[in-house]
């Protein structure tokens, strides 16, 4: 069976400096999958070249049977592919459920997104409370949910979520990494960017951890978060 | 000061005929950080496409006919060079040096006068513009020529059509998003390339009605009356803080009414008897931009800076 995403070689250059060095990973329908490591290891580079906004200068990208560099990034979403990027980057002038709507910016079932937009609510109820006010308003981590509730608004086949636990309360975090392993139990495929390694790990079933642009060690999420070396660098265990 | 009510609507006029213009100014730059100095002669143009039409009628048709046809003739033309400066002049520019851009839009102002200067028939002075007839309307103390009943009628609409359209659609939303996070708006499947031409499109229409209102006000249209009226449009949209279409509205009628009020009354204050009249009107515009400012730089309605938690 083919793979839903398939990352061959990838590589991402800022001018002549390369952020990603020729990457390759896969991600299978129904998983969720983590790339883990330090600020500057591409990670989120890797992202945006995943969702269109920057262009690879080598290796493929095929997506669910589709090669993506041949198309834009409001074409990308289309064909199933929603990113939920690093920082959020809710819309904070217009209200929350405006900014649900403009997840769901390519669909045209009326019925379908009402129905969509109550399950960010019943997913996420202060959401709901608070759909008139100006995103701008809410908190960090509402933010968050808001990010991530706009995401699934395009029904994705998967999922890219970045970051999704940067600068949040231990108890946001939580409630964040609760909800992601609601998804996953739901059959939503993710592909989670993290630096919170324990976190993602303990959900994921496949990690990478990537360093300078490469992956330097990959495994499952339970070898990977038992593994001496991952827990030295990214677990603070020694 | 009997006539003031008379005065305030004539800066009411003045101001929506501004607002209108300064729509496209403040669209564009909200969307895609560009002044847009061409936007004057865009308008221009729209003032010579009705005037075609006109010209092309049969004698005697009436002006119920002949308005709509006009309209549409300076919105197709207004929006046929503003589009296809889009994709000629600016959309290859795109993430150069803001200065290009700009650079760019004062040499496609330029161009685009000479171009009617040189190529319209009998362009190089004024050309004049049919009238509606009919005679003035009285309300109280207040007339308003015939001439102006247009604007009248096209300035509200026009308004409330742009507020909807923003805020109520689709592709409103869209252009929203793409204002205020232009990589996200992708992410959520905006196409940001044609979002920018709606803005400049929808700017030239705006622009071009307005256009036809200033023939219709004024008898005439000329090559040279894009430079002070877009100048005018454009202080209008950074006195309402350029990026918010309200603002543009706002500003334009704030200018429109300090401008009349300006050469109406600053005569009689003593001390100031040589800086009234509608030599000085200009000055009086600017002079007020320069002290909102002063006291509000990002404009009346301009955008909060801390927005983001």
């Amino acid at each position: 069976m083919t793979a839903l995403l398939e990352v061959e070689d990838l590589r991402v250059a800022y001018g002549k400096i390369e952020a990603v060095k020729g990457i390759s990973f896969t991600v299978e329908a129904g998983q969720v999958v983590t790339l883990i490591g330090t600020n500057g290891a591409g990670k989120t580079t890797t992202l945006r070249t995943l969702s269109g906004l920057l262009k690879p200068v080598g290796g493929s990208i095929k997506f669910n049977g589709k090669t993506l560099r041949k198309y834009r990034a409001d074409q990308i979403v289309s064909l199933g592919l929603a990113h939920s990027p690093e920082g959020r980057h809710i819309f904070p002038r217009m209200t929350i459920e405006n900014n649900l709507r403009l997840g769901a910016y390519l669909r045209t079932d009326k019925t379908g997104i009402e129905k969509d937009i109550q399950r960010a609510y019943d997913l996420f109820p202060i959401l709901g409370e608070r759909r008139k006010q100006a995103a701008g308003t809410l908190s960090g981590g509402e933010q968050q949910m808001l990010a991530m509730g706009r995401a699934l608004m395009s029904q994705p086949k998967l999922l890219m979520l970045d970051e999704p636990s940067m600068g949040l309360s231990p108890i946001m975090m939580q409630k964040i990494m609760a909800t992601i392993a609601e998804l996953k139990a739901g059959g939503t495929t993710i592909l989670l960017v993290e630096q919170n390694a324990q976190a993602a790990l303990s959900l994921a079933d496949h990690g990478h951890v990537m360093e300078v642009g490469k992956i330097v060690l990959s495994g499952t999420g339970g070898d990977l978060l038992h593994d001496e070396s991952v827990r030295k660098a990214y677990l603070g265990e020694d | 000061m009997h006539e003031l009510p008379q005065q305030l609507v004539n800066g009411l006029l003045l101001g929506s005929m501004y607002g209108l213009i300064a729509i496209g100014y403040t669209m564009v730059y909200g969307i895609v950080q560009l002044i847009n100095f061409a936007h004057g002669e865009i308008f221009m143009v729209g003032g010579f496409g009705a005037l075609t039409v006109w010209l092309w009628l049969p004698g005697g048709t009436t002006m119920w006919v002949a308005i709509p046809l006009m309209i549409i003739g300076a919105v197709i033309v207004s929006t046929t060079v503003a589009v296809g400066a889009e994709r000629f002049a600016y959309r290859p520019l795109r993430g150069a040096p803001r200065l290009a851009p700009l650079i760019t839009a004062i040499g496609l102002s330029l161009a685009l006068q000479q171009a009617v200067w040189a190529w319209y028939p009998n362009a190089k002075s004024s050309r004049t513009f049919p009238e509606i007839p009919g005679d003035s309307i009285h309300i109280g103390s207040v007339t308003i020529q015939p001439g102006d009943l247009f604007l009248v009628v096209a300035a509200p609409i026009c308004m409330f059509a742009l507020g909807w359209f923003v805020m109520k659609t689709r592709v409103g939303r869209g252009m929203q998003a793409t204002a205020q996070d232009p990589d996200t708006a992708k992410l959520m499947g905006v196409n940001t390339d044609r979002v920018i031409v709606v803005a400049f499109a929808l700017g030239a229409a705006f622009a071009g009605i307005a256009a036809v209102a200033y023939g219709f006000r004024y008898g005439e249209v000329n090559f040279r009356m894009g430079f002070l009226w877009g100048l005018k449009a454009f202080t209008a949209a950074v006195l309402g803080g350029i990026g918010n279409i309200y603002g543009a509205m706002i500003g334009g009628l704030v200018l429109g009414i300090a401008e009349a009020m300006a050469t109406a009354y600053m005569n009689d204050i003593p001390g100031m008897d040589k800086l009234g009249g509608q030599s000085w009107a200009d000055v009086w515009a600017f002079v007020l931009l320069i002290v909102v400012l002063l006291v509000r730089p990002q404009g009346l309605l301009g955008e909060r800076v801390a927005d983001r938690a």
